[in-house]
């Protein structure tokens, strides 16, 4: 099994629901947020090229966050979802230095907290609330090994992109171009 | 012509600023942690060399600061933790992986292994000194006894200890100015170097400093070395090495790194130290003052400015 997303970029129109969903289902304290809108506008005007992605943690397969971690308090749970165990985490701050995508952060509550593709909804078969929630179904999760998941159709004939390859992570955020 | 307009970011003005994470507390800890390393390198190797009694200093009297250092510098990690009471959770796993955990493992014994070795020399440094209980005087006659043991197991540590302070940074991938493998070399030397200071600082024997001063002139000139090195290593480099090395080339920490590193760090102290083998007469605090100053600077830029760098896509 091995959970991952494909995010839809010709689709997303950055109205930030999917923020809004994660910050209601996961209670992420105020002004914190798992998941957020990067927003890119492109060439020289009048012709130009605006383009929104929906971002979170990568749940990379090869997790620099992971092999950091000194208590092991992070580490990649079935289905390849990176989590932390908050009482096993000392809050030392070395996987947020350790993460190219700058996915986590470090809870008031003094933990680090992040993206868990909400496994407690996962755990049920169900879908993350971004998903479930998006006005423009700009987001498909699924299970890459099932070929009839959500994903893995939405990977089939599209052409697609991973954030900073060049980072040796492996992420599992696949970008619809 | 096609070109960026905009790129907006991440918009999350909570979290940007949150993720510089990292301030004071980590580089002093850094700087103590190779003030120490050095300190009780030097002693266990002056120690092992049959050097001890030419060597007072070295062996004796500056071991006092390392683990006074190795305190102050876990008080201050302590500090900067965010879930301070679960600290202990790095002594219940072993992360192969994670320089931390090697770190954490190496403390934990470098420093009652620091405390064992000054308590084998109370009674030579202070000759009234009483344990008191039986149990110590016996605790300390078995240490007198595997001294020389004690002596390569700390040289062994120093190392690991001072090395790891370079690699705890380099480990990082996401962040280009610190993912480089002369990280680690140049924080033991840099380390060491400042040990040495500190160690020459205290020394009031005309010979001992002389030997001292004379290994922190090769420290110091492998040190700057290294830096070259390390600089060479960013020019040849990707994009984002590239993004690291313009902020010491005109960026924000050019004058820190450059003038307060650099020049009255390592250039000026280094050739204070030749001129005094010389023979001039250099007051003997002002080169160990300027070196802890350098090396403390050092480790509050790179851990500065390494949290600046980033993947760009």
């Amino acid at each position: 099994m091995r959970y991952a997303m494909a995010i839809d970029t010709k689709k997303c129109v950055g109205c930030a629901d999917c923020v809004v969903a994660c910050q209601t289902e996961n209670n992420v304290p105020h002004g914190y947020c798992r998941d957020w809108i990067v927003e890119n506008v492109e060439g020289t005007y009048p012709s130009l090229d605006m383009k929104f992605q929906s971002e979170r943690c990568n749940h990379c397969e090869n997790a620099p966050c992971v092999r950091c971690c000194p208590t092991g308090a992070s580490h990649i749970a079935e289905g390849g979802i990176v989590l932390v165990t908050h009482d096993d985490c000392i809050g030392c701050g070395a996987c947020v230095e350790a993460c190219p995508y700058d996915a986590r952060y470090m809870h008031p509550e003094g933990y680090v907290d992040k993206c868990t593709f909400c496994i407690q909804r996962v755990d049920k078969g169900e879908n993350p609330a971004c998903v479930d929630v998006c006005p423009t179904y700009c987001l498909h999760f699924g299970d890459l090994d099932d070929p009839n998941s959500n994903v893995s159709k939405a990977l089939k004939d599209r052409s697609w992109y991973v954030l900073a390859p060049e980072a040796g992570t492996e992420p599992q955020l696949y970008f619809l171009r | 012509m096609k070109e960026e307009l905009i790129v907006s970011g991440k918009h999350l003005p909570d979290i940007y600023p949150v993720l510089h994470l990292w301030h004071w507390e980590i580089s002093l800890y850094l700087f103590l942690g190779g003030l120490a390393g050095g300190i009780l390198f030097f002693a266990a190797y002056f120690y092992i060399t049959g050097k001890e009694k030419e060597m007072p200093t070295t062996v004796k009297w500056a071991t006092i600061i390392a683990p006074l250092a190795l305190a102050i510098g876990l008080s201050s990690l302590l500090y900067d933790l965010h879930h301070k009471l679960y600290f202990w959770r790095l002594f219940t796993t072993v992360r192969f992986t994670s320089p931390m955990s090697w770190g954490a493992w190496t403390l934990m014994i470098i420093f009652p292994l620091s405390l064992i070795w000054i308590g084998t020399y109370m009674k030579e440094m202070f000759p009234n000194w009483n344990w008191k209980f039986k149990f110590l005087n016996d605790f300390e006659a078995l240490a007198i006894k595997y001294r020389l043991s004690i002596a390569w197991l700390m040289m062994a540590l120093s190392i690991i200890l001072a090395v790891y302070t370079g690699i705890l940074l380099s480990a990082f991938n996401a962040r280009p100015l610190w993912n480089t493998s002369i990280l680690g070399p140049l924080f033991l030397v840099s380390g060491f170097s400042t040990g040495l200071a500190a160690i020459m600082w205290l020394s009031n024997d005309e010979h001992e400093r002389k030997v001292l001063s004379r290994i922190d002139i090769f420290f110091i000139l492998t040190e700057l070395f290294l830096i070259v090195h390390l600089f060479m290593g960013f020019m040849a480099g990707t994009a984002v090495k590239l993004e690291a090395f313009h902020l010491f080339m005109g960026g924000a920490f050019t004058i820190s790194f450059w003038v307060f590193v650099v020049l009255l760090g390592l250039i000026f102290p280094v050739t204070l130290e030749i001129l005094e083998l010389k023979g001039f007469h250099i007051p003997k605090w002002v080169p160990p003052l300027l070196i802890l100053f350098g090396g403390l600077m050092f480790r509050f830029v790179m851990v500065d400015a390494g949290q600046i760098t980033r993947f760009l896509y």
